[in-house]
């Protein structure tokens, strides 16, 4: 009985954050997930042909009961939107599809009595334009999910390249990884001596070069990213003092640019990097490095074969911080990189707010998720491998 | 005589205005095993700190077999160094632990493995060679510990309170067996340890430290028997110090006054002079009791038993003498020194050491 009480309450205690988890994470995730798949556009406007539709093989002539079934549909969709709509969503998936729904629409609408469609367009009697409606009538897709990586189907079915040009998402996810990789290495060069300086420090030296690694957590990430604008301008701080010490004639091109986004996250993300690595270098005994000394390691022997090992643990999680963190980048990389260094998440906020492409947020976001899934599934891998070993 | 394998010659180590090491000077022979024994904080984990390199002394030098080696960093100094907690690697195996120093020193690999198995056989650990060192119990990682610090052959191998964090028993176990390895494979070896018995098992020679000097060096028997200043009387086992005044010295010994107008005699006055303030140091397993009216009448004490209590193989006992407090070891037989009995404690002149005031 006790034992039942205790359970109670123990599952009353983790309530709050599995109500939290579920209604703030699960299930925004779970409805992007679902407008990325969703596609009801045919199904909801054409409901009487998608009955009528599918039990039809896909091969033979189109039976009366389907353009029976369509004419009614078309005559009872009385909102200009909602036509636009599926029409656009036909015609993506089988061009021509908008002057024959013209055509046609204008041809039902002047009957009273139904018509046989293939007398309206001869283009009715083509199978592939039933085809398309058919495919169209699934209330699911993958199409977001394919433009998502620069795959769309064929007309025959079959996943195929975007042809050249039309979308650069795999571009840009490339550019997102080789980022974020970047910013990743730079963040550890710099973070890994910075944080065994930290532990190797003591009194208020350390609370000095803590507070130092703490204090860009405090101000908000866009004070940081526009402090970066400014200094990284042409006539800012870094580029006058460089050309005042007479290195550069020129200003270096710093803004608007590679160079500029990976110094600026690198600067912004260094925190995650440091205080990993300090916490697990604060929890190696003190006197295993003038043990290695004493047992004949010289300094640089002895921090690669005793202090690095021992730190992996730290540079991997920090790694796995700050690569996760650079993935999901948009300020940053808006604000001081150009056109060419835009992210993934900066195509997903044009979907989003600039074309309401719900869909192709949701799939975008996405890829985006499953890459890091991924990813962490890589490192969770790593990391019990080193630890059992 | 020959050159000392290890020679401090007047060391000293400050830490801003302390200092922890005042002026030390310390010659240590081949094959001999050496204690710093000492409160905390009286200079002899620095000096041993020095010894290994991981301290700079502020003057002073320090040379190996003539060679002076305190401007040598550490990892050139020749010293197998045993740490208080291991420091033991904790991401390799037994055996890459003990390989280690021989992989730094560029050996063959056929010969480290020689010579690993033959480290893990000598501190018996050869089951283990495989194990991380956390899955080994303390008193297997001290031994890991030693035998990585003797597998290069080290010159001189110094021990920093090394079986401090063990249990009792271990501990005694690994003092014979550390003693056990001095004496076979002839090491050079530098104890520090705070605990005078551990000092007194394993050493050849103990310096007792006191306040960054030595206050005295000397075999166990003549530090334990002979001390020559009160903090070592002190410091090494139990001792009652009786304070007094010599009245009169002759051939075989001297009588010391008491504050209370008795006379006790000493043996051995050496060179005691009439009107010196002494102690008279008297170790608790010599001083016997009697009951009053009977006993001898030399040294003999009339005193009250305040305490007595039971310690398994002795009898501990508090006597009060004017307000000057005795303890006595005895037969734990002995039913009849229950507290408040009134008693004579008396003690032979031989087993009474005088030290000058």
């Amino acid at each position: 009985m006790s034992a039942f009480r205790q359970s109670i309450g123990t599952f009353a205690l983790v309530l709050p954050l599995t109500l939290f988890l579920g209604v703030f994470f699960i299930w925004p995730l779970l409805t992007v997930l679902e407008q990325a798949v969703s596609d009801p556009v045919v199904s909801q406007n054409l409901p009487r042909t998608t009955a009528a539709i599918s039990t039809w093989n896909r091969n033979s002539e189109p039976s009366d009961e389907m353009q029976i079934a369509l004419v009614e549909d078309l005559k009872s969709i009385d909102d200009d939107q909602n036509l636009g709509e599926v029409v656009r969503r036909l015609n993506s998936a089988q061009p021509g599809f908008r002057t024959l729904m013209r055509k046609t629409v204008a041809a039902v609408e002047g009957s009273a009595e139904p018509t046989k469609l293939g007398e309206v367009d001869s283009r009715w009697n083509d199978p592939s334009f039933w085809r398309a409606i058919a495919e169209a009538t699934y209330p699911y897709t993958d199409r977001n999910l394919l433009a998502a990586v620069d795959l769309q189907h064929d007309a025959s079915g079959a996943i195929v390249a975007m042809p050249a040009g039309e979308s650069a998402n795999q571009a840009i996810l490339l550019r997102t990884f080789t980022v974020a990789a970047v910013v990743t290495v730079a963040t550890c060069l710099i973070g890994l001596p910075y944080a065994m300086l930290i532990a190797a420090s003591s009194g208020w030296r350390r609370q000095l070069l803590l507070v130092a690694v703490l204090l860009p957590l405090w101000t908000s990430l866009l004070v940081r990213t526009a402090a970066w604008y400014i200094l990284l301008q042409d006539k800012g701080l870094i580029n006058s003092f460089l050309m005042s010490l007479g290195l550069f004639s020129d200003p270096l091109p710093l803004l608007f640019n590679r160079t500029g986004v990976i110094i600026a996250m690198t600067h912004v993300l260094l925190p995650f990097m440091v205080l990993p690595i300090y916490s697990v270098l604060i929890a190696i005994p003190r006197n295993l490095m003038p043990a290695a000394a004493s047992l004949g390691a010289r300094p640089i022997r002895a921090f690669l074969q005793i202090l690095l090992p021992l730190t992996l643990r730290g540079i991997a999680s920090g790694g796995l911080l700050v690569f996760m963190a650079a993935l999901g980048y948009y300020i940053t990389p808006a604000l001081i990189g150009g056109p060419k260094d835009q992210m993934i998440s900066s195509v997903i906020a044009f979907y989003a707010t600039g074309s309401a492409n719900w869909g192709m947020a949701g799939a975008l976001g996405i890829v985006l998720l499953a890459a890091t899934i991924v990813f962490y599934g890589v490192y969770g891998r790593l990391s019990t491998k080193t630890a059992g070993a | 005589m020959a050159t000392p394998r290890i020679r401090f010659e007047r060391v000293s180590k400050s830490f801003g205005t302390l200092q922890v090491v005042k002026d030390l000077s310390l010659d240590i022979e081949r094959g001999e095993f050496v204690s710093l024994l000492g409160p905390s904080g009286s200079g002899k984990t620095t000096l041993l700190m020095m010894a290994a390199g991981f301290e700079n002394p502020t003057g002073g030098s320090i040379f190996l077999d003539g060679r002076r080696i305190d401007h040598l960093p550490p990892y050139r100094r020749e010293m197998g160094v045993v740490f208080q907690n291991y420091a033991l690697f904790p991401h390799m195996s037994v055996a890459d632990n003990i390989a280690f120093p021989l992989k730094m020193r560029g050996i063959g690999r056929s010969e480290i493995e020689g010579r690993v198995k033959r480290a893990l056989d000598m501190v018996q650990l050869s089951a283990m060679s495989s194990r991380k060192p956390a899955q080994l119990s303390g008193g297997q990682q001290q031994r890991v510990a030693l035998a990585r610090a003797l597998v290069f052959e080290p010159a001189v191998v110094l021990m920093d309170e090394p079986l401090g964090a063990l249990d009792k028993q271990l501990r005694e176990q690994m003092q014979l067996d550390i003693r056990a390895l001095h004496k076979r494979l002839e090491l050079t070896v530098v104890f520090v340890t705070h605990d005078q018995a551990e000092a007194l098992t394993m050493s050849d020679r103990i310096a007792v430290f006191n306040h960054g000097n030595i206050e005295q060096i000397g075999s166990p028997r003549d530090i334990y028997d002979r001390p020559q200043t009160r903090v070592v009387a002190e410091f090494i086992g139990e001792t009652n110090l009786i304070e007094g005044t010599v009245t009169a010295t002759g051939k075989t010994g001297a009588s010391v006054e008491l504050a209370d107008g008795r006379h006790l005699i000493v043996s051995g006055s050496g060179s005691l002079s009439v009107g010196s303030r002494v102690h008279i140091s008297v170790r608790p397993e010599r001083i016997s009791l009697a009951a009053r009216g009977t006993g001898s009448a030399t040294n003999a004490l009339p005193t009250k038993i305040l305490d007595s209590v039971y310690q398994g193989d002795h009898l501990r006992v508090q006597l009060d003498h004017d307000a000057f407090r005795f303890i006595v070891r005895t037969d734990r037989r002995s039913a009849e020194w229950a507290a408040g009995a009134d008693v004579v404690a008396h003690f032979a002149p031989d087993d009474c050491w005088v030290i000058a005031a």
